[in-house]
C-alpha cells in the first residue's frame, strides 16, 4: 500500500519534475544563512528528483562544533537516551579516527549517509525503508516490522532500533518502540525550505564547518566545494554514492 | 510387488503416560518461549542482550538453526521419492512431518523476535521484491505448502503415483530455500564476515547435516517411544549419511575462511573469529569443528564405535550442539567485530564504533529460542500420535 504510494510519488516526481521546480523562493532564509538549500516545496507538490540533497563536512574544523551538532540534532528530533549507550539512539554520533601510522586524529560526525544506492532500502522486506526522489532516505514507521535487516545491511551503523518506550516525541519526528529510525536530514525542515538543524547550529559556531545544499545544482556552494576539494566518502569502495562528503579526512 | 505395499503406517494408539509427559514438557517449553517473547515486546528489546551493535541475537541463532534444519530434515523423503531408495520409504513421512514442524518452530521464533510482531500481516502483504528477506517469506510459506501436499501424496493411496514428481519439486524447493537463507547473510556487502557467495552452499551443507542429525534422533526416540522395532541397517545408513554431511559442512567452512584469509582487508575479522575472539574462537574450534564435526565423524566411522547405536545417537546430539555453536559464531561473532568506516584507521569515541561489541544472551532470548525447539518437537510428537506417520516396524527387511 505505502510501497505503491511511494512508487507513485517517485513516478509523479519524475513526470512532473520540471513543473515542480517552479515554486516560490524563500529569500529571507537565503539572506540570513548564506546559500539556501533551495526553495520551499508548495504543499502537495511532489519531491523533485532534480534535487539531490548533500552535506559536506570540513573534518579539519569539525571538532569545534562536534558537541553542538549532536545537541542540535537531539533537541530538534527529540531522541533521548536512558543512559544505556548500546541501546540508546544516536542519530548523529562523533567518531574519532586515529591513523596508526602517523598518530593523526580526526573527529567526524557519522549519521545516515543518504546513499544513492542504499543497501538498507534494498534489503527491507516491506519497503518501509525508502529513498525519496530528492535523495533523502527514510523509514516509514507505519510499515516497519522491526526485523532489523536494514541495520545488518548498513555499512555505517547509523540506524537505531527503538529498544524501549518513547516519550517526548516531536510531532515532525515520530518514533516508535520496535521500529527502526535514523537521521532524516531534517526532512521536515527541508520541505519548509530550511536547512538541517545540525548545519544551522554548526554555522552559528563555525561558518563553513558543514555545508548543506543541492549537489545537482552546479552553482550551489556544496557542489562547488565538492568539486574544488578532495572530498571523500566513507567506504567509497562500496560504490553507494552517499550524499555525505568529508573534506580533509585524509590530509 | 513393491515394498511400499507392505509398509503399514499407524498412528500411536492410546494416551499413555509417556506421551502426555513428553507433550506436557514440550508444551512448557513453548509457554516459556511465549513468556520470553511477551517480556521482550512489552519492555522493549533493551531487556535482552541485543543492542544497536548486535541487532540479531540468540533468537536468530535458534530460528536460523531450525529453518536450516527443516530443509535438511527432508533428506530422507527426497532420497526415497526422488532417488527411489526403497529402504528409506518407511521413513519418508516422518521426514516430511519433521521438515514442516522444524520450519514452524523456526519461523515462530523469527516472528516473535520482530520489533513489531503484530505487523506480521504487513510482512505478508507488502513486499519489496529486491529484498532477499521478502523472497524468503515466499520460500518459507511455499515450503509449507509444498511439503504438506507432498505428505498428502504419500499418505493417500490414490495419490501415491504423484509422490515422485511432487517430491522432486519439494527437493528443488528446499535447495532454493536454503540458498535463500544463506543469501540473507551472503549479500551483506557491508559486513566482512558475511559477504561471500560461499555462504549459500555452506548453508546447504549445514542444512543437510543438522536436519539429518535431528531426524536420526527423532527416529530413534520415536521408535523407542512407540515400541516399534528399529533395524540396524536403517541406523547404519542414516548415521553414515550424517558423517558425510558433516564432512561436507567442514569443507565449506574451510573454503569460507580460507577465501576470507586471502582478502587482505578481511584478515582482521578472520583473526578475530579464528584466533583472538575469545568465546567465538572457542565456539568455532571446540564447539563447531571439534564437538560438532570431527568427534561425530569419528564416532560414525571409527571401527570401534561404527556399529554402536549409542555412538550413532551421541554423534547426532553432538552434531546438533556443534551446529548451534556454528550458527552462533556466524550470527553473533560476525556482528561483534566492528564495522570499518575508513579502512586503515582505528575508530574510537563511541561504543557504536570502538572495539568488539559485548553480548550476553538474556534469559528471555534463550526462552524464546528453546520455545521454538519445543514447538517443533511438539508438532512432530502430535503428528506421530494422531497421523499414520510411522510404520509399524522399522526392522530390517530380510534380503530379497
Ligand atoms: S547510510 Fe545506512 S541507513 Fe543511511 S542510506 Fe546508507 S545504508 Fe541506508
Ligand atoms: S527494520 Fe523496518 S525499515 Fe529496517 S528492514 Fe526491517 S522493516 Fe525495513
Amino acid at each position: 500500500m505505502t510501497g505503491a504510494a511511494t512508487m507513485e510519488l517517485t513516478r509523479r516526481a519524475l513526470l512532473q519534475g520540471a513543473a515542480a521546480t517552479v515554486v516560490a523562493l524563500a529569500p529571507g532564509v537565503t539572506l540570513l544563512l548564506g546559500p539556501a538549500p533551495s526553495e520551499a516545496r508548495a504543499p502537495g507538490t511532489p519531491v523533485s528528483a532534480k534535487t539531490r540533497w548533500g552535506l559536506l563536512v570540513d573534518v579539519s574544523r569539525y571538532a569545534e562544533v562536534a558537541d553542538t551538532v549532536v545537541e542540535a540534532c537531539r533537541t530538534e528530533n527529540g531522541w533521548t537516551g536512558h543512559g544505556r549507550p548500546l541501546t540508546d539512539p544516536q542519530w548523529v554520533r562523533n567518531v574519532t579516527l586515529n591513523d596508526p601510522r602517523t598518530g593523526a586524529v580526526r573527529t567526524l560526525p557519522v549519521m545516515c549517509q543518504h546513499c544513492e544506492h542504499p543497501p538498507c532500502v534494498d534489503v527491507c522486506p516491506t519497503g518501509a525503508s525508502f529513498r525519496r526522489a530528492d535523495g533523502v532516505v527514510l523509514v516509514d514507521k507505519h510499515i516497519c516490522i522491526g526485523c532489523r535487516y536494514c541495520m545488518m545491511a548498513c555499512p555505517f551503523g547509523v540506524r537505531f532500533f527503538v529498544h524501549e518506550n518513547v516519550t517526548g516525541q516531536k510531532p515532525h519526528a515520530p518514533r516508535g518502540k520496535g521500529t527502526v529510525e535514523s537521521c532524516t536530514l531534517c526532512v521536515h525542515r527541508l520541505d519548509a525550505g530550511r536547512r538541517p538543524a545540525c548545519v544551522e547550529a554548526a554555522e552559528r559556531k563555525s561558518p563553513g564547518a558543514m555545508i548543506f545544499g543541492d549537489l545537482n545544482d552546479p552553482n550551489s556552494e556544496i557542489a562547488r566545494a565538492v568539486g574544488r576539494h578532495v572530498a571523500l566518502r566513507l567506504r567509497a569502495d562500496l560504490g553507494l554514492d552517499q550524499g555525505v562528503f568529508y573534506k580533509g579526512l585524509n590530509g | 510387488m513393491t515394498a511400499a505395499a507392505r509398509i503399514e503406517f499407524r498412528e500411536h494408539p492410546g494416551w499413555g503416560r509417556g506421551f502426555l509427559t513428553l507433550a506436557g514438557a514440550l508444551g512448557l517449553l513453548v509457554l516459556g518461549g511465549l513468556g520470553g517473547a511477551h517480556v521482550m515486546e512489552s519492555e522493549g528489546h533493551w531487556v535482552t542482550g541485543m543492542s544497536n551493535r548486535i541487532v540479531w541475537g540468540t533468537p536468530h541463532v535458534f530460528a536460523v538453526f531450525l529453518i536450516v534444519a527443516a530443509s535438511g530434515a527432508l533428506n530422507v523423503a527426497s532420497i526415497s521419492s526422488v532417488f527411489g531408495r526403497e529402504l528409506y520409504k518407511p521413513l519418508a513421512r516422518l521426514s516430511g512431518v519433521l521438515a514442516v514442524s522444524l520450519l514452524a518452530g523456526g519461523l515462530a521464533v523469527l516472528v516473535l523476535d520482530l520489533g513489531r510482531p503484530d505487523r506480521l500481516i504487513v510482512a505478508m502483504t507488502v513486499y519489496n521484491f529486491k529484498s532477499i528477506f521478502a523472497w524468503n517469506i515466499f520460500l518459507y510459506t511455499g515450503f509449507f505448502a509444498v511439503v504438506i501436499v507432498y505428505l498428502w501424496m504419500m499418505m493417500e493411496k490414490r495419490m501415491n503415483r504423484f509422490s515422485k514428481p511432487v517430491g522432486t519439486f519439494a527437493f528443488l524447493w528446499r535447495l532454493v530455500l536454503t540458498t535463500g537463507t544463506g543469501s540473507i547473510f551472503g549479500f551483506l556487502v557491508a559486513r566482512q564476515a558475511y559477504d561471500t557467495a560461499v555462504m549459500a552452499p555452506m548453508f546447504i551443507a549445514m542444512s543437510l547435516a543438522f536436519g539429518h542429525a535431528i531426524f536420526l534422533l527423532v527416529v530413534m526416540a520415536a521408535s523407542a517411544g512407540t515400541g516399534r522395532p528399529l533395524g540396524d541397517e536403517v541406523v547404519r545408513r542414516l548415521k553414515n549419511l550424517l558423517g558425510i554431511f558433516l564432512a561436507a559442512t567442514l569443507y565449506f567452512v574451510a573454503v569460507q575462511h580460507l577465501t576470507n584469509l586471502y582478502i587482505a582487508e578481511r584478515q582482521g575479522v578472520e583473526r578475530f573469529l579464528l584466533a583472538e575472539g575469545g568465546i567465538y574462537t572457542w565456539l568455532f574450534w571446540v564447539g563447531h569443528v571439534g564437538i560438532g564435526c570431527l568427534v561425530p565423524i569419528a564416532l560414525v566411522f571409527a571401527p570401534a564405535t561404527a556399529s554402536s547405536r549409542g555412538a550413532a545417537g551421541l554423534a547426532a546430539v553432538l552434531a546438533v550442539v556443534g551446529g548451534i555453536a556454528q550458527i552462533y559464531v556466524i550470527i553473533i561473532g560476525g556482528q561483534a567485530y566492528p564495522l570499518v568506516l575508513v579502512p586503515g584507521m582505528e575508530a574510537a569515541g563511541s561504543v557504536l564504533d570502538a572495539g568488539i561489541a559485548p553480548y550476553v544472551p538474556s534469559v528471555y532470548e534463550i526462552a524464546l529460542g528453546l520455545g521454538g525447539v519445543g514447538l517443533a518437537l511438539l508438532l512432530a510428537t502430535i503428528a506421530i500420535k494422531v497421523l499414520p506417520v510411522l510404520p509399524e516396524s522399522l526392522a530390517d527387511v530380510p534380503a530379497k
